[in-house]
Order: structure tokens, then sequence, then C-alpha cells
């Protein structure tokens, strides 16, 4: 039970594959135009990452060492697929609206990194919780940059919620400001950019804030062990 | 002479320290503001304070933030002249939330991001400038005419009306205040000649308009040449040296004229590039940053000249009427490379040989 725990914390935190790995860092800056886009392509990038590392890890004793990335990439090339005509056939709109990244899952450097790293020397179980945790850690980076991105840009939160989750979905839809002046910068690629060093910057924030107050309450401790220590 | 009549040290250096030189910068800009007021109304001394405030107290937070001496940082008065700068390049009758926001970005993403003044990779000013022309090009292109060619006028109140709301008193919006006594909409002299080239016309035919006598830019020309005479004061000064504004101008020069002798009914005469749009002021107070420019007199020239090249070709060929703001962005980044290779000869060692003739030697 303790390394699933060790696994969430580290697909979601630790070494979260958007924001300490930076892997998969196209897709990423180039879908999160929306909160819903960012949610979709995070969600079918979980999918991938779930049956590939499952896979990688039955087959790990049975592959050549010699030609195990060639397989890697066959396998997560199936899983792509399957997602893809799955897309197609439930969120087409969604389909269309991410485009060219879904078959460019195959190319995220997060999931071939996971079946590299982890699955290929796992037992499946922990491999498929492995790319659950880390599939949604990078979800996760996906929806807030696509809130941070779609909230400056356009003012509204969840719009288009309806293509991903079905017709009651419209009304999540939040506007929260109207302008007729949109903040270009923030849709466009550079605002992508921008948003992502805030979101690393902000990681590294609340690490260091951690650290100090781990800092702090260990030396609490050693110092009332000097003070008895003298008192006695 | 003076130079061998040095004494022996100690020596009494120059007293100006970073907040003089900065302050110096600003009181150049004098003229060119008063000009620029008089062509084009109080709305640019509105827009400059916007900026300005917004700047110094955007800087005071974060370096509050950052736990350094604000009092410090504020005086020397370099988020004052980002400020400045940006204020002189937007409309003077743009929204206020415009002046903010650019002046915010400025500040905090492009500067203090970086690690405040001397950190800093890019000119604040530019790549806020930048920033706002991609965001909101609607509001960062609508430039007035000069007043002696507005069909309405409007007094101070009217602009800071307009400013904070978008009209003024008595309820016209900027897009009427923009239609000159011909009833067209009216554009800067590089805006214009733009559109008319695309619209098939000459550049002799597109130089024949109201806002332009030849190559001299109603309103916009006199604004360069004041800029110029506070450039020229700046240089008088020794605070900035000469290379980077000859070098960028004449690049600029040399590559108008490449074209202009090539097709003179395609592209403007060098005249032309020189006094109207910001080629002056950028590069007499823009390019001229310490901080993001080249930091060797050869570097410098390097620097100038490819700014000025990219002026042209950007203006000529990019989307975007005037390109100063991009072209010191783009060589802002190449900066690094630059000092690489400029790398002056340490005093005592010998100029720098190729490792082939290293080689050849005994």
């Amino acid at each position: 039970m303790n390394h699933y725990k060790e696994l969430t914390v580290q697909g979601f935190w630790k070494n979260n594959p958007a924001v300490v790995q930076l892997l998969g860092l196209c897709p990423l800056l180039a879908v999160t135009g929306t909160v819903v886009n960012g949610l979709g392509l995070g969600l079918a990038t979980t999918l991938v990452l779930l049956g590939s590392n499952i896979t990688v890890s039955l087959v790990r004793n049975f592959v050549p060492n010699e030609i195990r990335i060639p397989i890697f990439v066959m396998v997560i090339a199936t899983f792509v697929t399957m997602v893809e005509l799955i897309m197609h056939a439930f969120t087409f709109e969604l389909y269309l609206a991410l485009g060219i990244f879904i078959p460019l899952i195959v190319t995220n450097c997060a999931i071939i990194g996971r079946a590299e790293a982890y699955a290929s020397k796992n037992p499946v179980h922990f491999a498929a919780f492995d790319g659950l945790a880390m599939g949604l850690g990078f979800t996760m980076i996906l929806v807030v940059l696509g809130g941070m991105r779609e909230l400056l840009g356009f003012g509204t939160l969840f719009d288009g919620a309806e293509l991903l989750l079905g017709e009651w979905a419209t009304s999540l839809r939040i506007e929260v400001y109207t302008t007729d002046a949109n903040f270009l910068l923030a849709i466009l690629p550079p605002g992508a950019f921008l948003g992502m060093g805030l979101l690393i910057a902000a990681k590294n924030i609340i690490d260091d804030v951690i650290e100090k107050r781990a800092q702090q309450s260990q030396q609490k401790v050693v110092q009332r062990a000097r003070v008895t220590g003298t008192d006695l | 002479m003076s130079k061998l009549s040095v004494g022996s040290s100690p020596h009494h250096h120059n007293q100006r320290d970073t907040g003089a030189v900065m302050r110096l910068v600003m009181y150049a800009c004098i003229p060119g503001i008063l000009m620029q007021t008089w062509f084009f109304g109080v709305g640019v001394l509105i827009q400059i304070a916007l900026c300005m405030v917004t700047a110094v107290v955007t800087e005071a937070l974060i370096v509050e933030l950052r736990k350094k001496n604000t009092e410090r940082v504020i005086k020397d008065s370099s988020a004052a002249l980002a400020g400045l700068l940006l204020g002189i390049s937007i409309p003077p009758l743009a929204p206020w939330w415009i002046a903010v926001i650019g002046s915010f970005f400025a500040i905090a993403l492009v500067k203090q991001v970086y690690g405040g003044l001397g950190f800093n990779m890019f000119n604040p000013a530019m790549a806020a400038y930048i920033m706002l022309l991609i965001s909101f090009p609607v509001q960062m292109t609508a430039w007035l005419p000069p007043v002696s060619l507005t069909e309405q006028s409007f007094t101070f109140i009217d602009a800071l009306n307009t400013v904070f709301t978008g009209f003024t008193t008595d309820g016209y919006s900027i897009e009427q205040l923009r239609v000159g006594y011909d009833g067209l909409s009216m554009a800067t002299p590089l805006d214009h000649l733009k559109t008319q080239l695309i619209e098939g016309y000459t550049v002799g035919e597109a130089l024949s308009s109201p806002i332009m006598s030849g190559n001299w830019g109603l309103g916009w020309t006199p604004v360069a040449l004041a800029y110029l005479a506070g450039g020229l004061l700046l240089l008088k000064l020794r605070v900035i040296n000469w290379h980077i504004p000859v070098s960028m101008i004449g690049a600029a020069m040399a590559t108008s004229f490449v074209l202009f002798a090539a097709d003179s009914s395609v592209y403007g005469s060098p005249a032309f590039h020189l006094i109207n749009g910001s080629l002056i002021v950028g590069a007499f107070f823009i390019a001229t940053d310490p901080v993001s420019a080249a930091t060797t007199n050869r570097g410098r020239l390097i620097f100038g000249a490819a700014i000025g090249f990219w002026i042209i070709v950007i203006r000529t060929w990019g989307n975007y009427p005037d390109a100063v703001a991009f072209a010191v962005v783009l060589m802002n980044m190449a900066v690094p490379l630059i000092d690489y290779y400029t790398r002056p000869r340490t005093y005592g060692h010998k100029a720098k040989t190729s490792s082939i003739h290293n080689n050849e030697e005994p």
C-alpha cells in the first residue's frame, strides 16, 4: 500500500511529467487553450499511458533488450490508435478540436519514458498504477494551464464542456467576465510558455516553503534536546 | 592632450549613479514628449503618467515580495524610465488597462522575473509593447491623426474620459475621433504606406495624402526630430555611446537605400524611413538600454547594425507597420552570442589567434 502512495506522490507532484520532467511539452503547450481541450488530451494521454504501461509490464520478460524501444513504440502506437478511434466515435467535435495532437500522443516522451523507466522493470499492478498516477498528474497540469489561459484569453471556464461530457455539461460553462478585447497573448503559443513558466515557478516556491518548514521543525526538536540536556 | 595631463590617483570620479543616468534619459525625452503632446493631444501625457505609476508600483511590490531593499531599487528610476518609454509608444487615447497591463508585464515578467535591473535579457518596455501589440492589435494601432487634422477637437477632460471610459464627454468614441476632416480614418505614415501599397498604389501616390507632404509626415517627423535633439544631448553628456545609434541608423539607411534603388515605387526612400515611425527614438533611447544591449563597442556596432537591418526588413515585409520593438527584442536574444564573439583583448595578452596558427608554431 505504501508503494501506491509513493507512486501517487511521484505522479502528481515530485516527478510530475509536465512540470518536473518537462516531457510532452508539445501537446501541453499547443492544446491548452481551454480547460476542456486540456482535459480531453489529458484523459486520452492517461488512457494510453495506462494501457501501454500494463502491456509493457506484461511482456517485460519476453522482450529482447536490444529491440525494446521499437516494441514499446508499437505498443504505444496501438493504444493511441485505439484512443483516436474511440474519440472519433464518441467525442467527434473534441476530436476535431484536438486535431493532429491525438495521433501525436505517440511521440509524447512522457509515455515512452514511463515504459522504459518504470513499466519494463516492475510488476503489472504497480505499472498500471504508475501509468494512472502519471497520466492524471499530466492531466492536472493540462487542466490548470488550460484554465489560466482560458480565463485570461476568453474570460470563461469549461467552455465547450459538452464536447467531452455530453449535452448536460453545457451548463458547466462559467462566464467570469466579458470583454470585447480578448487577451490574445494568453491564447497564442507565447502565452502557453509564459503560463508554463509561472506554473513551474509556483511549484518551486511551494517546494521551497515545504522544505523550509521541515527544516525549522527539525531545528526546533534539536534545540529542545539541548535545552533539556543543559538543564539536567 | 588632456590624456597626457591625468594626475596621479586618487581620482575624483564621476558621481553619476544609475539613478542619475536614468533620470538624464528621462529628461532627454522631454522635447520629444512635448512635441508629441502638441501634435497628438494630452492623451500622451496621461498614458505616460499611467505607465510610470504602474511600473513604479509594480516594481515596489515585487521588490518587497523578493525581500530586497525597496527604497534603493525605486531610487534607481529604472522602472520609471521603462514606464515612460512604454507610455510614449502607446496610442494617446488607448484604454487605461492597456497601459496598466503593459507596465505590469514589463516590470513583473520581463524585468523582475529575471532578477531585476541588470539581469533582464530583454528590453522591458519593448517586450511589453510587443505583448500589447500582439494581444490588443485594435487598441494598439488606434493612433489619432495630428490635432490639426482632426474633425473633433478635444480637451484634457475629453482625453481623460476617453482613456478611462472609451468616450469623450460629448460621447464620441475613439473611432470617431480618428476620422480626419476628409472623412477618412487616419493612420500613421508607416501604416498608411503599408495599406496603400497593399491596395496597389505606388509609394509616390501613397505619399500624397493629407498626413504626408513628400517624405515629411505631418506630426510624426517633428516628433522624431525632437527625440533626435534629446538623443544628441544624451550623446553630448556621454550617457550613451555613439556606436548603437550610428550603426543602427546607418544600417537602416543602407538597407532601405538598396531596396529603394531596386524599385522606388514599392519601397519607401531612406529619408522616409528615417523621419517617420520610431527609428530615431529607438536608436537613441531604446536600443541603447545598457542592460539588454551588447556591452563591447564592437558588439554595439554589430548589435545596432543588425537592429537597423531588421527594422527595414520587418517594416517592408512584416505584418505590422513599424518594427523597432520587434527588431530590438530579436537582437536582445542575440546579445549573449555577440558579446561572446566580441570579447576585447585583455591587457597583456596577445590578440586571439586561430588554433591552426598556433599549431604551425614550433
